[in-house]
């Protein structure tokens, strides 16, 4: 690679050891890639030095320090600890492993809490936000158009790279922690112009409105064109920020999404010509009534028992707006006493739904908000869960896997009724 | 392990960049199929877990571990991290599409990578084939199988 002097100086340790491992990370990193130079960032999102008890055992008693030693270490893939200092670019901690207050009620032991907790003084004492969401972007770290960004948490990068135009490869644990400390990533992938066309073309033949459609229509996409740019044409209606974060959500777990484009919609898409950049698609697929169906099925397709003992909610992170439903839909009604109701989001959202009274109203149905974690990312279900309901074709990818439960896929009503009632009477319309 | 190859045996030697340098061989484990790190492989044992994957409950430890490449969440790299703490890292892995996401995980599982081969690994590799790679060279030397 080619380094400019500032970055050489970094290499050679000029900057300090922690500095110096993560320059050595990168290059590594970049010569992998068979990038050429580093592209300045100062959009970081990352999960900087946190560990899980399996990470913290492990790394028990190489340093005087643990949060630094699992930083070093893991992090920085170095052989030696070093003080890590405070970072250096605009960072932020995505999402963790447990809730801070409901703890408890997700299985969680003291233990786990405690350390956490002990991590997130920590991340904070390193300048790092504390965000503890996969949706950066409504809760405290919004990148604006053509900003070189470096991000973890593939539905936060599709959604940073599709809907506001600014440039981000996935990047990984190691490297954003140490783009953090040195506020650089390989220049590679999509921070260049000519990675960011177009390379498929998806017809979308049947109305794509629901928040539901539009989870199926990324899971469909994602799974037929893999790692590739797919850009969208047709049906393609009500876009709006939450359809956007469950559509690519979705598409970047059937498939690597990393960007789409929504000719008229996306802002590098003002036409299917801009789209891509004028060549041609390497291939046009169609999406019809029958993919529709294929696509429902598969994501039904860990579901027998109607009896629904769990319901997850917000995934990626809800938006206040998702929270409003939940209360609506739970207006008058209660949470069977047979069935767990969780919904996630994200702590700045909570706030919020804290102020309107949404989170008394949820919780006063049965219901919990919870900040910090997911179903997936915690394995947080409640104890003795065999059958949950989704509203998230990601999570509907990953949770029966995970956890090995059944699961069933449908609306954010047909999951509160399920909640309410016990039973699953979800059904394609 | 006596599974070195006799010299007769009809060996094919591929040429490509490595991207993380090295040298290891082992038994090839070959999918046609992406592979998700975080969601898709138990670290613990080494294991696809992805519930539609052709691999599922295939364990990929002391393998070359012959794919296209990454799929899925970010948690990729540090899921094979895990991986190689634990023990149940591939010895090495031949891909044919590069992520920032393999190449970061095969930077921290610090184990021979090989890409942008000559002929399709996917094609001429078959689970079970001997297979060494090179990641200083570049290079992928397949022994077939019987």
């Amino acid at each position: 690679m080619i380094l400019t002097d500032e970055e050489k100086a970094m290499l050679d340790g000029a900057a300090g050891p922690a500095r110096q491992k993560a320059m050595d990370l990168l290059v590594r990193y970049g010569e992998a890639l068979g990038a050429e130079r580093f592209v300045l960032t100062d959009s970081i999102a990352g999960v900087p030095g946190s560990s899980n008890l399996f990470l913290a055992d492990y790394y028990k008693g190489r340093g005087p320090n643990l949060y630094e030693t699992v930083f070093s270490l893991f992090d920085l893939d170095a052989d030696e600890v070093v003080e890590v200092p405070r970072v250096v670019a605009n960072s932020c901690h995505l999402q963790g492993g447990l809730d801070p207050v409901l703890w408890r009620e997700q299985g969680m032991s003291e233990a786990a809490w405690r350390h956490q907790m002990q991590d997130e003084a920590e991340v904070e004492a390193h300048g790092i936000k504390v965000l503890k969401t996969c949706t950066p972007y409504i809760a405290g770290a919004e990148p604006k158009f053509g900003d070189h960004c470096a991000w973890m948490e593939s539905s936060a990068v599709v959604y940073c790279n599709s809907v506001i135009g600014a440039r981000t490869n996935t990047e990984g644990r190691e490297s954003t922690s140490a783009a953090m400390l040195t506020r650089r990533v390989p220049d590679w992938g999509f921070h260049q112009d000519d990675f960011r066309r177009g390379t498929h073309h998806v017809e979308v033949e049947v109305p794509v409105s629901s928040l539901m459609d539009w989870g199926m229509l990324g899971y469909f996409i994602g799974d037929v064109v893999q790692e590739n740019i797919p850009v969208v044409t047709g049906d393609v209606r009500d876009a709006g920020l939450i359809r956007h974060k469950h559509f690519g959500a979705a598409a970047a777990s059937s498939g690597g999404v990393e960007l789409y484009h929504m000719v008229g919609i996306t802002p590098e898409a003002p036409s299917l010509e801009a789209a891509f950049r004028g060549r041609r698609p390497s291939e046009t697929i169609r999406y019809g009534a029958p993919e529709r169906r294929r696509t429902y099925d598969i994501l039904n397709s860990n579901g027998t028992s109607p009896d629904v003992d769990y319901v997850m909610l917000g995934c990626p992170h809800a938006a206040l707006e998702q929270l409003e439903e939940a209360a609506r839909l739970l207006e008058g009604r209660k949470v069977s006493a047979n069935c767990s109701l969780w919904i996630f989001t994200s702590r700045l959202i909570k706030l919020q739904a804290d102020a309107r009274g949404l989170t008394r109203a949820i919780t006063e149905a049965g219901g919990l908000v919870m900040t910090d974690t997911c179903s997936a990312i915690g394995q947080a279900i409640p104890k003795g869960t065999k059958v949950v309901a989704l509203d998230s074709a990601k999570q509907a990818h990953y949770l029966p896997a995970i956890m090995g439960i059944e699961a069933w896929f449908g609306t954010t009503a047909d999951c509160i009724n399920a909640a309410v009632t016990g039973r699953w009477s979800g059904a394609l319309s | 392990m006596t599974i070195e190859a006799p010299p007769t045996a009809a060996t094919i030697v591929l040429h490509g960049r490595g991207a993380v340098g090295g040298v290891a061989e082992g038994e090839a484990l070959v999918t046609g199929e992406t592979i998700s790190g975080w969601g898709g492989v138990n670290p613990r044992e080494g294991t696809v877990i992805e519930t539609r994957h052709e691999l599922r409950g295939v364990s990929f430890k002391d393998k070359v571990l012959v794919f296209p490449g990454a799929k899925g969440s970010s948690g990729w790299s540090a899921m094979f991290h895990n991986c190689r703490l634990m023990g149940t890292a591939p010895r090495a892995m031949v891909f044919t599409t590069m992520t920032t996401k393999i190449a970061l995980g095969a930077v921290v599982m610090r184990i021979p990578a090989v890409t942008d081969l000559d002929g399709d690994p996917l094609e001429l590799i078959e689970t079970g084939d001997w297979v060494r790679v090179d990641g200083d060279r570049g290079t992928v030397e397949i022994t077939k199988r019987g």
